[in-house]
């Protein structure tokens, strides 16, 4: 997510691919280390959502389709 | 004679320099300025509108039909609270259960489910301080994700990253009820609707 533009696919890949996930991991860590935070939308049953909140490569799970990245939350005013 | 006419000349100039010379400085950097190329920064509504469409079709990818409906319908998102005792630390609820309703660029808001009671507003930001696009701040229908995101994800978090201000802080408590209001009434349409859908189309009657 990024302000001024909303959704931006940074990266896609398989990660039963070698090389494909080298490359996820590598721009996970890119991310997190700029700050962001990243959460993956899950589906639960009956319909239901939910997202759980990642801070590792091996945390997500292996069927997920996408992880979101977005900036870290901060107390407003 | 000549000289000296000279001479005087030269001084003048000299002392005129020191009053002329700053100025034609300031305007030479005033012209360059005008004149220099700015990052476009500044606000764009075409842009900031693709925004806010990319960001919707994300957010309606990512949370359940109802939430998504709802947010569509009446401009925000419920979340059910998880916590045992309430959220936050100020005085808890009893178990009794509690909501909050997610609305994008503004407080959360705690509420008790059946008395509708407010409990709290939780003053949260996603600022983006690299400002890619000229702003810190995400289209609106991202800032409801994300808030869903983290709430969905781990709400004590966010909760004691947020700011927890007493109800009526910065969203009006009458504004707060008409929408809880809202949403009871736009829950028992829905409810009737799906009952008739599941009853399937009534029959013509034969004449």
């Amino acid at each position: 997510m990024k302000p001024g533009h909303g959704e931006l696919l940074i990266a896609e890949g398989d990660i039963d691919v070698a090389d494909d996930e080298e490359r996820l991991v590598e721009v996970f860590r890119r991310q997190l280390d700029e700050g962001l935070w990243a959460a993956v939308p899950l589906k639960a049953p009956r319909g239901r959502r939910d997202a759980v909140m990642v801070r590792s490569f091996e945390e997500i799970p292996r069927d997920a389709e996408r992880v979101i990245f977005f900036p870290r939350a901060a107390g407003g005013r | 004679m000549l000289l000296a006419l000279a001479a005087t000349a030269i001084v003048a100039l000299a002392l005129l320099s020191d009053l002329v010379v700053p100025r034609m400085e300031e305007r030479w950097r005033r012209l360059r300025a005008r004149r220099k190329k700015v990052p476009e920064l500044f606000y764009d509504p075409g842009r900031e509108r693709r925004a806010e469409q990319r960001a919707r079709a994300l957010l309606r990818s990512c949370v359940s039909e109802e939430e998504w409906a709802m947010y569509r319908d009446l401009g925000f998102i419920r979340v059910w609270g998880t916590q045992a005792d309430g959220p936050g630390d100020r005085g808890g609820t009893g178990g009794a259960p509690y909501a909050y309703l997610i609305y994008p660029h503004r407080p959360i808001v705690a509420y008790l489910a059946q008395t509708h009671r407010l409990l709290g507003e939780y003053c949260v930001e996603f600022p983006d301080e690299t400002r890619p696009y000229g702003s810190a701040r995400l289209p609106d229908s991202d800032d409801a994700l994300a808030k869903w995101m983290a709430l969905t994800a781990d709400e004590r978090r966010l909760i004691t990253t947020a700011n927890m201000h007493l109800p009526g802080r910065q969203l009006d408590p009458d504004q707060v009820k008409r929408d809880l209001w809202r949403l009871s009434q736009w829950e028992r349409r829905r409810m009737r609707g799906a009952g008739e859908g599941a009853a399937g189309p009534r029959p013509r009657s034969a004449r």
